[in-house]
């Protein structure tokens, strides 16, 4: 029960987040990623005011070792870049500017984004769900 | 433009509280990709409860909180087909790279991890080389 109170309370805050700070405006972020033409580097700020107070965050997380509701902390994975790894982190960049909206924001519009954000989502959901049997096949031809 | 920056710093502290109650309170990484993946591709398991519940508050907030915060626009472009190869880019990307900007962007760059610093720079690099070329070349958005 508190688990999934949390859970929702996380969401919801992370939903408010993503609207006030314009993250959800898919011309504010592209604006941010075109260096080249009227850059708008608000954004950027955004992100750093969302990594600063987690850096205090995951040393409490790593002295205590375990959550408030018990679970262990994730252990940092091992600095393996596979090829599938540095693939998925160009195209996502690539679909990012494209249409200005990444996985969070594309959910936190759901009710006010129109038909192309559902578009735009279900073709999201569909890739996402092709993913793993993209990513197997992609390990065992470069291997 | 000053007072731009400031807010935007003020208002990354939300996302950055929303990471923190997750990893303290549930013991989870709040990477969007990674929850919403989970769901869709049946990997979520004993989790699903939880990220479920995530991802009622991440629709249910800003359905809530918009009517007060001056009519916020997606603005997103009618294209059908930039729509969808969009779509289908950042959700087969974020996946193969196992997160997203929430996942490697604000929790894995807040813990220095290598993975999350490369990933970061990657798709910032790509998007950044992709927006020079689709909007000032192709002009295609």
């Amino acid at each position: 029960m508190w688990r999934w109170v949390s859970a929702a309370t996380a969401g919801g805050v992370f939903g408010a987040g993503l609207l006030i700070s314009g993250m959800v405006d898919s011309q504010k972020v592209q604006a941010w990623l075109d260096v080249f033409g009227a850059w708008d580097p608000t954004l950027a700020f955004v992100l750093g005011g969302a990594v600063l107070p987690m850096i205090p965050v995951w040393r409490i997380a790593a002295r205590r070792k375990t959550a408030l509701l018990g679970d262990t902390i994730p252990a940092p994975k091992a600095p393996r870049f596979e090829r599938s790894f540095i693939l998925g982190s160009i195209l996502f960049g690539m679909g990012w500017a494209l249409v200005g909206l990444c996985p969070g924001p594309a959910l936190a519009v759901l009710s006010f984004g129109g038909t192309e954000a559902l578009v735009f989502l279900f073709a999201m959901l569909a890739a996402m769900i092709a993913a793993p049997a993209v990513t197997r096949q992609i390990e065992r031809t470069t291997r | 433009m000053q007072q731009d920056w400031i807010l935007g710093l003020i208002r990354g502290l939300l996302i950055g509280s929303a990471a923190a109650l997750f990893l303290l309170v549930n013991g989870r990484i709040m990477g969007a990709s990674g929850i919403v993946g989970a769901l869709v591709d049946g990997t979520a398991q004993d989790s699903k409860g939880e990220k479920l519940a995530f991802l009622a508050g991440l629709i249910a907030v800003p359905a809530m909180l918009r009517p007060f915060w001056g009519e916020v626009s997606v603005h997103l472009t009618p294209n059908l087909g930039v729509l969808i190869l969009g779509g289908a880019l950042v959700g087969l990307g974020t996946r193969l790279a196992n997160g997203c900007t929430s996942g490697h962007g604000v929790c894995g760059l807040s813990r220095f991890s290598p993975r999350s610093v490369l990933s970061t720079l990657l798709y910032l690099a790509a998007g950044v080389i992709t927006m020079a070329l689709a909007r000032h070349v192709w002009g295609l958005i």
